[in-house]
């Protein structure tokens, strides 16, 4: 029993915990607790169905419209196209077909499913979570095996609810100190990335600790979760404590009272023993985290926002120098321009990364009582936040703040549903990708929290937020 | 799955890092059915001027690409969002196989399950491979798989291909992995019931 008593990390007690049987080649075949579907999910279900074959575990299963709905209103009519309209319907299609739980374009629990899994108490501490959008990586936050697949494995979870897959190697991302006043998990990860770059944590499972992580809310630690994917890592996590545990209690898809002791004595041996290894090490000292904001066309490209647009000559390879010069012509910008004062032409503030209540609430303390001078949007992780939001004032001030209060989904995050950036338009944006064409062809892109983004809204220009 | 043992080929050189799977495939097609074909999606952006016709500059457009069936990439490649039409894009292209530094983790097991092999090669080396290619662009590269080896032109070497055992066993064989998996259905039914048994909240 020498193995058993070796210390472990998070990431090996959850994967031992759900290792089904180790091919003598090396892959585990992993036992998967929960498989979200969304309508992209749709060419599993044309796989399952040439087959043959049924989901094996209909209540493992869940699924949410979230990729292609409108959020200018709830009915199918509101698609942006008929064939947008086609993936919703096609969607509840399938979900009918296949038995399974589903959460459509009307329904209130409806939402972007990384807001609605934990929302409901379907991410829980322990798990292992699969869904095909690579943002899966949000649920680890809860301290659960959390991570994105493709269909054909969306297929082979819906058939076996088991999946192949190789261990990955692990990665601690310690972020010591306490972050400075108006600084976010966004900026946090915006740092991370730009410091171990967009291929940074490839191969790895990272898990975030220490101080600014621990004092960290739910919502703050999805936020983290939800960007290592951009990172390249596999997953994020980090450990439940005691917030994790009260955030998760009494949500319709978590244990019972009855059974939450049990639940919580399992849960309280989910965090890597003391001693545990970790394949690499990095340290951040929160504390000297500025507000940060992209300048190029992928994630890493992150400065403060009181630095300057890089010059491509000061990047190390010829690679590097050639795609941040292909990045400066796409988004229209010289080396050594100042971010704080570059002009935008518009808002936008959702997506997985940064809708929840609490960066509709830090929106909404910027905005109140100003206008935005350039077109905004902010749209609502799920139903449900955006029910609270109303609830608690916050739409009101984002309507008077000009802003458009719409329904919630990816939006322009993703850009599928008919919701985007027009060519050539420059968007301060809390979502999580500043690819080449992601918010639609030709738009630029510049990632920053939620705060940042508001403060954008107010000046038309990428503004530093602790001066507001 | 198509099984995949010995592929050689001239090479398309496609430049960029952190080449995201937007760029491979933009979101506004992935909702295609894939009867239609994806490889007309292919860098459909990227290959393509503003109005839509095929730049005679981007490297796939050459003529002498027509017939290529591999592709060499910059580090981290098919980073960015899980769809797998990336790797319908490129297997309808008639790509069968990638050499590059390093790929990303959803789109690198996507490929695998597609019979699209996606080999690393040491950074070092795919940029002697890019410099040998500009001046001999009709040299041949083949990925054997069977040996478990990349054999570059020239002086430039053998190169073992990394894969785990698992995947690369179920490529040469074009092996069914659900069918595969069913076989172990015994197991997979005596965890599930210890499992939910102990975590009866998740058959609800």
């Amino acid at each position: 029993m020498a193995q058993a008593s070796a210390p472990r990390t998070m990431l090996g007690k959850i994967w031992d915990a759900h290792e089904i049987l180790r091919h003598p080649s090396g892959p585990s075949l992993l036992y998967i607790d929960r498989d979200m579907i969304h309508e992209g999910s749709f060419h599993a279900f044309a796989d399952l169905k040439r087959r043959g074959l049924m989901p094996r575990r209909p209540k493992q299963i869940f699924g949410v419209a979230d990729h292609y709905v409108p959020t200018r209103g709830r009915a199918l009519a509101d698609a942006a196209s008929p064939a947008i309209a086609t993936m919703i319907e096609t969607f509840d299609a399938n979900m009918e077909w296949g038995g399974l739980r589903h959460f459509g374009l009307k329904s209130r629990e409806q939402g972007i499913v990384h807001v609605v899994a934990p929302e409901q108490g379907i991410t829980l501490p322990g798990l292992t979570i699969v869904c095909s959008d690579s943002h899966t990586s949000t649920q680890g936050a809860l301290g659960a095996i959390a991570f994105g697949i493709g269909q054909s494995e969306n297929a082979h979870v819906l058939a076996t609810q088991t999946l192949w897959q190789v261990r990955p190697k692990t990665m601690r991302v310690t972020i010591d100190g306490v972050l400075p006043q108006g600084i976010t998990a966004k900026d946090v990860m915006l740092f991370l990335i730009g410091t171990i770059g967009a291929g940074g944590a490839g191969g790895h499972a990272i898990e975030f600790a220490g101080q600014a992580v621990r004092n960290m809310s739910i919502e703050a630690r999805l936020t983290l979760c939800n960007m290592s994917i951009e990172a390249a890592a596999r997953l994020g996590m980090v450990a439940p404590d005691e917030i994790t545990f009260d955030y998760v209690r009494g949500r319709t898809f978590a244990p019972s009272e009855q059974e939450w002791d049990v639940a919580l004595s399992q849960w309280r041996e989910v965090p890597s023993d003391a001693d545990a290894e970790f394949d690499r090490e990095v340290h951040i000292d929160g504390s000297k985290i500025a507000p940060m904001v992209t300048w190029g066309t992928s994630p890493e490209d992150a400065v403060a926002i009181d630095g300057r647009v890089p010059e491509p000559a000061s990047f190390e390879g010829e690679e590097k120098r050639k795609a941040a010069a292909r990045s400066l012509e796409y988004m229209d910008l010289a080396p050594g321009t100042p971010l704080d004062g570059l002009k935008i032409d518009r808002v936008f503030i959702g997506s997985c990364t940064n809708s929840r209540i609490e960066d509709l609430r830090s929106a909404a303390a910027i905005l109140k009582g100003r206008k935005s001078v350039v077109p905004a949007i902010i749209v609502p992780g799920s139903t449900e936040v955006k029910a609270q939001a109303e609830a608690e004032g916050l739409a009101r001030t984002f309507q008077e703040a000009g802003f458009e209060w719409r329904d919630s989904g990816c939006s322009m995050c993703a850009a599928l549903n008919g919701d985007f950036v027009n060519p050539g338009e420059r968007c301060a944006s809390t979502s999580n990708r500043n690819f080449v064409g992601r918010q639609g062809p030709g738009a630029r892109t510049h990632l920053v929290s939620p705060a940042m983004a508001a403060a954008a809204a107010i000046t038309g220009r990428l503004t530093d937020v602790r001066r507001i | 799955m198509k099984a995949f043992t010995r592929e050689t080929s001239t090479v398309v050189t496609i430049p960029g890092v952190n080449c995201d799977t937007d760029q491979i495939i933009p979101g506004r097609f992935i909702k295609a059915d894939r009867a239609q074909g994806y490889g007309q999606f292919l860098f459909h952006d990227i290959r393509r001027s503003e109005t839509g016709e095929l730049d005679p500059a981007f490297p796939l457009n050459r003529p002498a690409a027509a017939a290529a069936t591999i592709l060499l990439v910059e580090d981290n490649f098919g980073c960015g969002s899980s769809r797998e039409g990336a790797v319908y894009a490129l297997v309808d292209h008639g790509i069968r196989a990638l050499i590059g530094p390093s790929f990303g983790d959803i789109f690198y097991n996507n490929a695998l399950k597609n019979g699209l092999v996606p080999v690393r090669l040491p950074e070092a080396d795919c940029q002697r491979l890019v410099q040998h290619l500009a001046a001999f662009p009709d040299a041949e590269v083949t990925v054997d798989l069977a040996t478990g080896e990349l054999i570059l032109p020239a002086d430039l070497g053998r190169h073992p291909i990394v894969m785990n055992d698992f995947a690369r066993d179920c490529i040469l064989r074009g092996l069914d992995e659900i069918e595969m998996t069913f076989t172990y259905l015994e197991q997979i039914e005596a965890f599930e019931k210890a499992r939910i048994g102990s975590h009866a909240w998740l058959d609800r």
